[in-house]
Order: structure tokens, then C-alpha cells, then sequence
């Protein structure tokens, strides 16, 4: 739908702008997978979803635990006698089991090396919500944050949309590995001073989505030397700390702090969630911890807006409170996500495609720039194009994520089974090997298969009219991707 | 450079009131019929604790809707994944639905313009990102909810401009008192993006009659403005007159703009329910719809919640019933605690709807002024022992009003309740021929200062809250 001028007086600036970021040609690999989507029986010959990172390869545990575990229910006659009690609970302060429970689970997914204090949890609207709480706490409207490439795609509207927060990518190149240089951080500071820009604070996901890596911590010293050195805020989405299965370790911002001297904490701050770790991201569970208690104090106000239903926080502080529970989870969870990796990277591998070397999240960022035509981001989107209509696969183009160089690709591997895996892998394979007489197929196959527009769809028309062809899955209107 | 935002250290959260000394007093020194029978009287919480017998009942007959019981857990892993912005369809339909039941069925509501938030603080926030820009403005009726102040202008910069309200016709909106609050705000070169209405009213009890809707709907039509409904308490209606919904005068004027039309729902406060954090916005307006959904991905209701909701709101037989008695419940506790308070000659709005009255203390000030009514506050916290909220924290026009809640107790405390304030009526009729003595109630046992503390430190002390609290002060809370 059209706005009309008229109506576009009508709502704000934010409204009508463009800034929630759906407004997007990539969405066009979403909807091939609405249209089209996989099923081993049913549809064998569908696109398989590979653009969704998603953690399902550990739930059973999860239902197991419930399953044994009737009181976590308020719904469940044991549980039941708590009904009247949290369902009037609204205190933004959360049930204190549920802070206890996730500060010892934050805990746990770093080895026990740090401890986290129950009273600077914060609850927010999933990691989205605590994203840009953050931002409204830390930058006024126009100042900006630093944020390494390639990055998360939904930065964009989580952190800038209705805050009026500015991005400013910190390139990171494929020459090094995509590690954070001093120098990549002090050249895109001073271009902020340059524009005149205020620069509030770095944001960065370690381990990262897109890349998979975790900092090393010389980086992350090296992070904190220049953000204290500037005052300003560095804000740490360790969203994926517990899904790093392989070596080396994960190093939590929280424990370099405790390592180093004279760094104003009040700088410091980690958004979390259990959307990635455990796999329950419909659970909406964000998490802001903060080391400076004005941001504390003021998140927590604002928490208001995205408090944690509390049918939720009691069946999660009975959960994560069972160390034993915890305890397994996260080493099997950490030994699927390893296995998983092994298998589609070991796959990759036989046919000549190489992943950048990683130990951590739910995907792989896939190194295609041998299969480019041209190193360009036209040839990207181009080879991307062909990959949802010929391998049908939806895979995602480093240029969703900011990349600085075209050729890359992040595929998911954790919300799917073993067969569809290996039927992904297939059809690579097969990709590839046709491949091999490139450029005439290319061109047929394009503007054969699919008429793919490159103007702006607005989705949501089409989703809010017609009866729901989406698959309950599509990511177009999941919070995270 | 300022380390944090203007937005984190402004004081647009609200909590920096002094009007928050109620609360503490009554984290301070809770009553409890038993441990501490002189305990303050919790009576400023607009909570609807009357009729979870049946839920809890309905909960207990019905495991299917919880992933976590044995018959549900099946559904477990597709609810726990999914976390569209639509929301689960059976949700969204069983809300339209019900919504649909608490308007006796007059009206429809399209399920695909359900739009989930955090709350109904999540929804009017939301509301104000979509509708207007910083430093443009909502005209809102006075007396209103407090919360309004810190969930529609705090983040998105928006300002709010009473429109006021005189207890000489019962605080009734008129047209003539939008157009001054309009002109005004023209006058100050401050744009006007929309009105803001609570129906039922919160804090007055009571609903709008259909000549001052369809008048507010003209209003807002003719200057080409939003109109905001904030229905929350409507099936919270107990009595005649009816409820009557925007929605349905929408269908009785045709010809009105209804992309300027937008309704704010929640569970909190008719079902009782306001730990699930059920917020709904419903607009009439497409890019309203589309805008608010993209942004209740800051807000969404947990699926599992979503999945509780949408398997007991689909229940007919069950729905009726809890409407129905539910609002004889509180029919019946309204009537108490009016008659009650009538008895000593304390009398109140005539009102219908809400958790609450709308209590007329003014022969009890000193004088007719703010002052006189916090004192008289302050005394009633200290020496009735009973919290309950002065008209000035509803940006009441007149002094003297108090709102004072009953859906939040037993039946056995609201006659402790009212056998506290017989004894203060009468002992204060008893003192001077003047008015209350000063003197007598001049210092009080807990010394609170005008000075504004900083509550948050309180906050972050261990918790001493009583066992029956178990959220402490409304502070905190995310709607009171």
C-alpha cells in the first residue's frame, strides 16, 4: 500500500519512514521460502529456509525437563496455587527467582569465571527491546554508535528507528579474518568528529552473528582501552554466549573488566536473551545488564514497556535454577551445535566452498567469491538470486549484513534435522558442479525462473490481506533474524 | 559530554514524585489482617483481584492450554520457536472475540488488526511513535492516569495538554473544553496530533455517554486529528449506563475518517491479569496497523502466554460467565465501599465502571488548595493508614478529590478499611469547630519529607516487601 501525502501528515516521521528496515529487496528470499517452503514429503523440491538463525537443535531437552518439572507451570495443578500471585506480579523489578535464575545462567555459559549480580538484571522486550532500551539510555536523537561489520541486519531498526541513534560501521576485512582493528576504530571515530557527530559508544555481538567468531582478548582488551580511553559506552550483545561449541573459549566482556585496572565501569553493558542460547525466542526473554546503575535505575523504568510476562518468569526461574538441568544443557547443546557445524562445513568443504573459521553461533559466514562474476555487490545479489530460484536455498548476502566485501554468505544450520542438512548440501553440490559452465546458465536461469523485482515490496499488505500463505516461520515478521 | 541520554536523566519516568510517599509508607508498613493488623491499607492499586477463583478454576479444568502440561507439551517446541509479530491467529481471534463480548456484541473486530505491545504501556507508547513527532501533542481530559505522562511522552517527546474537567457537571467532557485546550495549544504554536480518551474512565469510574463521544469523534474529525480510545476497563462496567465503544459509534457515523480512529486494549484490568503483559493496540488505519506491528517487536506477548490467552478467551461457556459475574462482583464491592463511605457523609462520583471511586474529600481541607489537599493526604496515610491517590496525581483541576480502589482486597479488609475512616471522620468532626486540628495530626509517626528522595536507591535495597505484595510499590509497577 501506497502512502498517500495526505496520510503521510497524518503519522509521524517515524512512521513513514523506512527505517524498520522490511522495506527491502532481500526480503525477496523470505518470500521464495513463503511461497515455496521445504518439506521432505510434501514438498521436497521447496526452498529450504537457511536464513533463519535459530536454535532448534536442542528443545527435546527442554520439553524433557518440563515434563518432569510440573510445578514450572502455573497452569499445572502443583503449580497452580502460584496462579493468583504471578499473574498479578508486574513488578518491573522481575520475580527475584527469575533474575537469580538467569544470572547464574549467564554465569554458567562463561564457565563460571564471572559472577553476575541478580539486581542489575533488567528485563526487556527480548534482545530487540534491550537493544534499544540501551540506545535510549546512552545517545540523544543524532548521536551515533560505532558498530563493527559485517553486522546484524536488524541493528538497524532496533537501535536507530525510533531512538534516532546513528550507525557508523567500523569495516572489518576478510584479509585479517573480519577482527577489529584499533585502527578500524579510531578511522571511523574520527570520521564521525569529522561530520560532526557525537559518538556515545561501540556496539558490537561477540560472539558475532554474522561471522561466528568469538574476540580474542587482545580485541576485546583493546575494545575497552579505546572506549575508556574516549568515555564512551561499550555495549556487548553476547546473545550467542552459550552457543559457542569449540575452542577458543568464549571471553565475556564481564571478564575483562575484572581483569584490567582503572576502566570506568559505569561504561560498560551486556544485552543477553535466551532466544539463541536455549532456542525460545517466541518466549520474548531480553535481558539488559548493566555495570552503571543510573542505566540500571533507568532501564529498568523503561522495562515497563517490555516486561517478561510472568507466566514466563516463573517457568524459566524454576528451569534455570536447576543446575543439574543447566549443567547438561549447555554442554549438549554446545556438542549438537558442534557436530551440526562439522557436518555442513565438512560438506562445504568436499565441494571447494570455504567458511570462514568459526567456533561459535547458529551459522556459517560462507567465503562464495570464487563463484562471483564479478567482485561486485551487483554480482552478489545476482549470484544470491540465483541461489533462492536454482539451489533454493535461502541464504543471506553479506551486503544485508554491511559487509565491505561482496562474496560473502551467512547459512544457518540449527533449525533444521540432520536429512535436511544433507539435502541442502546436496543440492550445492549440485550447484556447484554445474557451476562450472557459469556464465550462459546464469543468465538463462535468472530471468527464467523468477520475476523478482528489484523495487521495494511492502510486505505487510500482502501478509495482512490475504489469507496466511506465510509459513508460521517466515522471518519477515520474526523479531530477530 | 553528558555520559548518559537527556531521556535517562530527565525526570519524564515520572517516579520522582512526591506523590510516591504513599507507596513507600505502605512498603514501609503493610497490613496484614493477622502480622500486622495496623499496617497501611493498600488502596491506590487499580487491581482486579475479585474473581480468580474462577480462572484459576477454569485453568485447573483445562491443561491442554499450558505447553508445559503433559496434554500441552506436545505443542511445546512450535510455540517456543515462534515469534512472528502477528502473533499466534487463534490469539489474535480469541481477543477480537472477546473484545467483541464485552461490547454485547455490537460491534465486530477484524482479528488482522490486533496488534500486540507490552501492555497497555507498551500500546500508547507505540501509539505516540506512530501518530505524532517529537513536540507534538495529545489533548487528554483531566483527571487522567498518571502513567499517560511517562508512557506517551517520555521516550517519544511528545507533550500532553489537559483538557480540563470541573466536577460542577461531573467532570463531563465538553466540547467547548476541547476547543479552548485546542486553541490554546494553537495559540503557543504547539501542534495538536490527536485526543486521548480513557472510556471507562480511570480515575472517575465513569463511562462516556454517547452525545460526548460522537462529539469527541466530530471534534477530532473536523480537525483532522487522531482519536485514541484507552478501553481497558470496559468490561469492568458494572452497572448502567452501558459501555459504549468508539467502535460502535463508528458504525452509527459512516461518514467520520476512521483512519484517525485507534482503540488501546489490555487484559490487566478486566481479566485481571496484568503480570502477562497483555497490550493491544487496534486501529483502523492500515499504516497504523502495519507500523505498530514492525514495532511490537519491542513488545510482544510471550507465546506461551499468547497460548494460555487464546485457549481460555476461546472458551464461550467460560467468557460469559466471568464477564458476567465479574461485574456483579464488583457491583457489589463498588456499592460497599460507596455506601460505606456515604454512611460518614464521604461522598463520591456517581460512577459505574472501574476498579475504583472517585472519593470527594473537599470539606475535609483546610482550604481549597493543592496543599491543603496533600496534607490532608499525608494525614490519611499516616493516620488512617490507608494509601489511596490524590486528585493532583490525576492533574485534577480541583482539589479535594481522592481515588480510592477496591477490586484489590478482601471483603474483611474493606470493612477494616472503612472502620478506619468512620474513626477519622468522626474524630476529626469531633476537634476543633474549625476544621481538623492541626496540631493533633500535625507530625506524624513516619516523618515524610516534602524533599523528593531518590527512590531508586530504596529500590535497590534488599526487598522487605510483604508476603502478600507480591509486586512492592506501584512504583514499580507497570500501571497503577
Amino acid at each position: 500500500m501506497e502512502f498517500e501525502s495526505g496520510n503521510s501528515q497524518l503519522l509521524s516521521k517515524i512512521a513513514t519512514s523506512d527505517q524498520h528496515g522490511e522495506n527491502s529487496p532481500y526480503f525477496d528470499g523470505w518470500k521464495a521460502y513463503d511461497n515455496d517452503p521445504f518439506h521432505p514429503t510434501q514438498n521436497p523440491r521447496g526452498v529450504i529456509q537457511m536464513g533463519l538463525a535459530e536454535n532448534q537443535l536442542s528443545l527435546d531437552l527442554i520439553e524433557e525437563w518440563i515434563k518432569k518439572n510440573p510445578r514450572a507451570s502455573i497452569c499445572n495443578g502443583e503449580g497452580l496455587h502460584a496462579f493468583k500471585n504471578i499473574v498479578l506480579f508486574q513488578d518491573y523489578h522481575g520475580l527475584p527467582q527469575f533474575r537469580n535464575g538467569v544470572a547464574k545462567f549467564m554465569a554458567k555459559a562463561r564457565g563460571g569465571r564471572v559472577s553476575f549480580d541478580p539486581d542489575r538484571i533488567v528485563m526487556a522486550g527480548g534482545a530487540t527491546g534491550a537493544n534499544e532500551m540501551l540506545m535510549f539510555c546512552l545517545a540523544d536523537p543524532g548521536d551515533g554508535f560505532l558498530v563493527p561489520s559485517p553486522y546484524y541486519p536488524a541493528f538497524n531498526r532496533d537501535l536507530r528507528w525510533r531512538t534516532g541513534v546513528q550507525l557508523l560501521p567500523v569495516m572489518c576485512q576478510s584479509s585479517n579474518n573480519f577482527q577489529i582493528t584499533k585502527q578500524a576504530l579510531e578511522e571511523a571515530y574520527q570520521n564521525a568528529q569529522k561530520a560532526n557527530i557525537k559518538v556515545k559508544g561501540v556496539i558490537l555481538a561477540n560472539p558475532s552473528n554474522p561471522l561466528g567468531t568469538t574476540l580474542d582478548r587482545t580485541t576485546l582488551r583493546s575494545l575497552v582501552t579505546f572506549i575508556n580511553d574516549k568515555q564512551i559506552h561499550l555495549v556487548c550483545d553476547e546473545i550467542y554466549a552459550a552457543t559457542v561449541f569449540g575452542g577458543p573459549s568464549f571471553i565475556s566482556i564481564s571478564e575483562i573488566i575484572e581483569e584490567m585496572e582503572s576502566i570506568n565501569r559505569d561504561l560498560i553493558h551486556i544485552v543477553y536473551s535466551l532466544s539463541k542460547d536455549m532456542g525460545l525466542p517466541g518466549l520474548r526473554v531480553g535481558i539488559m545488564y548493566s555495570y552503571n546503575n543510573t542505566v540500571v535505575n533507568c532501564g529498568r523504568k523503561m522495562s515497563s514497556f517490555g516486561l517478561v510476562s510472568s507466566q514466563t518468569q516463573h517457568l524459566l526461574a524454576s528451569m534455570l535454577s536447576d543446575q543439574e538441568f543447566t549443567d547438561k544443557f549447555v554442554l549438549e547443546n554446545c556438542t549438537r551445535l558442534a557436530n551440526r557445524h562439522e557436518m555442513f562445513t565438512q560438506g562445504l568443504e568436499e565441494m571447494g566452498i570455504r567458511c570462514l573459521k568459526s567456533n561459535a553461533g547458529l551459522f556459517c559466514w560462507m567465503d562464495l567469491r570464487h563463484l562471483l562474476k564479478e567482485p561486485t555487490f551487483e554480482s552478489e545479489m545476482s549470484l544470491w538470486r540465483v541461489i533462492i530460484s536454482d539451489v533454493k536455498l535461502n541464504v543471506s548476502p553479506g551486503s544485508s549484513f554491511h559487509c565491505c566485501e561482496p562474496g560473502w554468505f551467512r547459512v544457518c544450520f540449527a533449525n533444521m534435522d540432520d536429512e535436511t542438512v544433507k539435502v541442502a548440501l546436496g543440492r550445492i553440490r549440485m550447484f556447484v558442479g554445474q557451476r562450472k559452465d557459469v556464465e550462459v546458465q546464469v543468465k538463462k536461469s535468472w530471468h527464467r525462473n523468477l520475476r523478482l523485482s528489484f523495487s521495494s515490496l511492502i510486505y505487510d499488505e500482502t501478509m495482512a490481506s490475504s489469507p496466511r500463505i506465510m509459513s508460521p516461520h517466515s522471518p519477515l515478521v520474526r523479531a530477530t533474524t | 559530554m553528558e555520559l548518559l541520554s537527556k531521556i535517562a536523566t530527565n525526570d519524564g519516568h515520572g517516579e520522582n514524585s512526591a506523590f510516591f510517599d504513599g507507596w513507600k509508607a505502605y512498603d514501609s508498613d503493610p497490613y496484614h489482617p493477622t502480622n500486622n493488623p495496623n499496617g497501611v491499607i493498600q488502596m491506590g492499586l487499580a487491581e482486579n483481584q475479585l474473581s480468580f477463583d474462577l480462572v484459576q478454576e477454569w485453568v485447573k479444568k483445562n491443561p491442554k492450554a499450558s505447553i508445559c502440561t503433559s496434554d500441552g507439551s506436545n505443542g511445546f517446541k512450535d510455540i517456543a520457536i515462534f515469534q512472528d509479530y502477528h502473533g499466534l491467529p487463534e490469539f489474535r481471534n480469541a481477543v477480537a472475540r472477546f473484545m467483541e463480548k464485552v461490547r454485547g456484541n455490537r460491534v465486530r473486530f477484524d482479528p488482522a488488526r490486533i496488534v500486540m505491545s507490552g501492555g497497555a504501556t507498551g500500546a500508547q507508547e507505540t501509539l505516540a511513535f506512530c501518530l505524532a513527532d517529537p513536540g507534538d501533542a495529545l489533548l487528554v481530559p483531566a483527571p487522567y492516569y498518571p502513567g499517560n505522562d511517562r508512557d506517551l511522552t517520555w521516550r517519544t517527546g511528545i507533550q500532553l495538554l489537559p483538557v480540563i474537567c470541573h466536577s460542577s457537571n461531573d467532570f463531563k467532557i465538553t466540547r467547548q473544553a476541547l476547543e479552548t485546550a485546542y486553541k490554546k495549544a494553537q495559540d503557543s504554536n504547539i501542534k495538536v496530533k490527536g485526543l486521548l480518551l480513557n472510556n471507562p474512565s480511570n480515575p472517575l469510574g465513569t463511562v462516556l455517554d454517547r452525545d460526548t463521544l460522537t462529539e469527541s469523534l466530530k471534534f477530532t474529525n473536523d480537525k483532522k486529528i487522531h482519536l485514541i480510545c484507552d478501553e481497558i476497563y470496559s468490561a469492568t462496567v458494572f452497572a448502567r449506563p452501558n459501555f459504549i465503544s468508539i467502535a460502535e459509534i463508528l458504525q452509527e457515523n459512516a461518514d467520520c475518517d476512521r483512519d484517525l480512529i485507534h482503540i488501546v486494549y489490555s487484559l490487566s484490568k478486566d481479566l485481571g491479569f496484568p503480570g502477562f503483559r497483555v497490550g493491544i493496540i487496534y486501529s483502523y488505519n492500515d499504516s497504523v496497523v502495519n507500523c505498530a506491528r514492525k514495532m511490537s517487536s519491542f513488545g510482544l506477548v510471550s507465546t506461551q502466554t499468547q497460548h494460555l490467552i487464546a485457549s481460555m478467551l476461546s472458551d464461550d461457556v467460560f467468557v460469559d460467565r466471568f464477564l458476567s459475574e465479574s461485574a456483579k462482583r464488583l457491583g457489589q464491592r463498588h456499592k460497599i465501599l460507596s455506601r460505606g463511605l456515604s454512611q460518614v457523609g464521604i461522598g463520591s462520583l456517581k460512577s459505574n465502571a472501574g476498579l475504583y471511586c472517585w472519593m470527594d474529600l473537599r470539606r475535609l481541607l483546610k482550604g481549597p488548595t493543592f496543599e491543603s489537599e496533600i496534607e490532608l493526604w499525608r494525614m490519611i496515610i499516616n493516620d488512617v493508614k490507608i494509601n489511596v491517590s490524590p486528585g493532583a496525581s490525576f492533574h485534577c483541576s480541583e482539589p479535594g478529590w481522592f481515588r480510592v480502589c477496591f477490586a484489590n482486597m478482601d471483603d474483611e479488609t474493606v470493612m477494616v478499611a472503612l472502620n478506619r475512616i468512620h474513626k477519622f471522620v468522626i474524630q476529626t468532626k469531633g476537634s476543633s469547630s474549625d476544621g481538623i486540628n492541626r496540631k493533633q495530626y500535625g507530625r506524624s509517626k513516619l516523618e515524610i519529607s516534602l524533599s523528593f528522595r531518590r527512590l531508586d536507591e530504596i529500590m535497590m535495597a534488599p526487598h522487605k516487601m510483604s508476603p502478600h505484595s507480591p509486586m512492592s510499590s506501584p512504583l514499580v509497577r507497570a500501571r497503577t
